[in-house]
């Protein structure tokens, strides 16, 4: 059973068709990188995989479930998926540690102690074990968004979404934000990332989608999307961000 | 006539005692007032913000009613016109308290909640939305992501007006002179019957109202510098 079905996703701002008819399936394990120019409705697809936006026509199921059906518990949804933004978002009033243990002590009842051990585990697999007891303020951004993956992750969830985690990065600090995410992918992790890296998405992407206007104008498998796009919006980008 | 000051008096005998004792009641009065007034604030403010029309509209007449009538009504209100409308078990209850003292503190907090919810409330708006998003993003319910993520940003933020709301609370006090609460404005009231020294008596009060207001905002300014020092800043 795939792990994310997306089936004939339609959603509107208004007037502003921001999907259209959306197909996509991703399998257990698999790393999708979603990429196209900004407007296009990569962010919102991956939005709408935890619903933090609701869609208008159209179906998602996570391991063959509707998330969309009446008995399903949208907090408990969201516990099983991390998502990293392009802002990190962590909480300023809380220490580095804290950040993390939230969700886990608050919506699953993990004990502290069991918690911070794990928190401290998830600091020192993102390389930033001695920031503990650090506020956010005190990092820089890109120990900031790794904090942020160590938070998505405590909550062990079996999908991790990346809308842009690197573009409010300066460039020396993207490569340790990525290198978090390429070790996600090896060890098998379910990933959706909107980002403008290539050479991330060459490297570990198992496929790659181009959006544009709210459509998918090209999918396949990174080699086939570097070396032989069809649609001619695909090269056209390609060129401009290459 | 020629008025003679005399200071000594205030001090000598009962008199300072009754300042004292005043005093202390302000005291007492005003601080089970705040912590209902805030906790009631922070109610409304949750209701307010709840998306869920009813009670957004009892909240927000609620915080429209209590704000734009005088405190002084409201205290006679209570005091003297709630009797009909009171629930049993609660007029029981209250007969049993020193009713006075006991009114005073109901119109004190009901009337501070409606200010301190709209500080709140401002202060919550002013914390940006993705804070919500990221919380709700990890599976915490709406009053989790509220109680643990939003509410203790909002606070740090409102500390200023939340300090000046403290600081008209405990000068509004001395309105339940009114309805014969004994606190530092009854009895500086008492000593200036007694001694006919009314400059001194009001002197004297008029001072422990300036110091008891400079310490309480020196107190909490001193407690945010301390323990909320890192996080305001994003």
């Amino acid at each position: 059973m795939p792990m994310i079905e997306i089936h004939n996703v339609n959603k509107w701002y208004g007037d502003f068709h921001v999907l259209k008819n959306i197909n996509e399936t991703v399998e257990k394990g698999e790393v999708l990188v979603i990429c196209g120019p900004s407007g296009s409705g990569k962010s919102t697809l991956v939005r709408c995989v935890n619903r933090l936006e609701e869609i208008d026509q159209g179906e998602i199921r996570i391991e063959g479930k509707s998330i969309h059906a009446k008995d399903q518990d949208i907090n408990r949804l969201r516990a099983e998926i991390g998502i990293v933004f392009q802002q990190f978002n962590l909480y300023p009033h809380l220490t580095v540690l804290k950040n993390i243990t939230l969700a886990p002590m608050k919506v699953k009842k993990i004990p502290r102690e069991e918690a911070e051990t794990t928190a401290l585990a998830l600091l020192e697999r993102v390389g930033i074990g001695n920031q503990a007891h650090k506020y956010p303020v005190e990092l820089s951004g890109g120990q900031q968004q790794r904090v942020a993956i160590a938070r998505a992750l405590a909550m062990k969830p079996k999908i991790m979404l990346f809308d842009e985690p690197t573009s409010a990065l300066d460039p020396e600090m993207i490569n340790e934000v990525l290198s978090v995410m390429k070790d996600l992918a090896r060890e098998g992790m379910t990933m959706l990332c909107v980002t403008h890296e290539m050479g991330f998405a060459r490297e570990v992407a198992d496929r790659i989608i181009f959006m544009d206007h709210g459509e998918i104008l090209e999918r396949g498998t990174p080699e086939h999307f570097f070396t032989n796009p069809q649609h001619e919006r695909t090269k056209a980008f390609l060129k401009e961000i290459l | 006539m020629q008025y003679t000051f005399n200071w000594a008096i205030i001090f000598s005998g009962e008199y300072g005692r009754w300042f004292l004792d005043g005093l202390a009641t302000t005291l007492e009065m005003s601080g089970i007032s705040i912590v209902l007034a805030l906790v009631l604030g922070t109610f409304l403010t949750v209701l307010r913000l709840s998306r869920i029309t009813p009670l957004v509209w009892f909240a927000v007449s609620y915080i429209e009613f209590f704000r734009n009538t005088p405190l002084m009504v409201q205290i006679f209100f209570w005091y003297f016109g709630s009797d009909p409308i009171l629930p049993g078990f609660f007029k029981a209850w209250l007969y049993r308290q020193n009713i006075e003292f006991a009114t005073a503190i109901i119109a004190l907090s009901t009337y501070t909640a409606a200010f301190i919810a709209e500080e709140l409330r401002s202060g919550i708006l002013s914390i940006p939305k993705t804070q919500l998003e990221a919380s709700r993003a990890t599976g915490l319910s709406f009053l989790q992501a509220m109680a643990y993520v939003i509410l203790p940003q909002a606070f740090r933020i409102i500390i200023p007006p939340l300090i000046s709301q403290f600081l008209n609370l405990i000068k509004n006090s001395s309105l339940a002179m009114t309805i014969g609460v004994m606190e530092l404005t009854y009895m500086a009231r008492q000593v200036e019957a007694h001694t006919f020294h009314g400059f001194e008596a009001f002197t004297v009060s008029t001072l422990i109202y300036l110091s008891l207001s400079l310490l309480v905002s020196f107190l909490i300014t001193q407690y945010n510098r301390r323990f909320l020092r890192i996080g305001s800043a994003r």
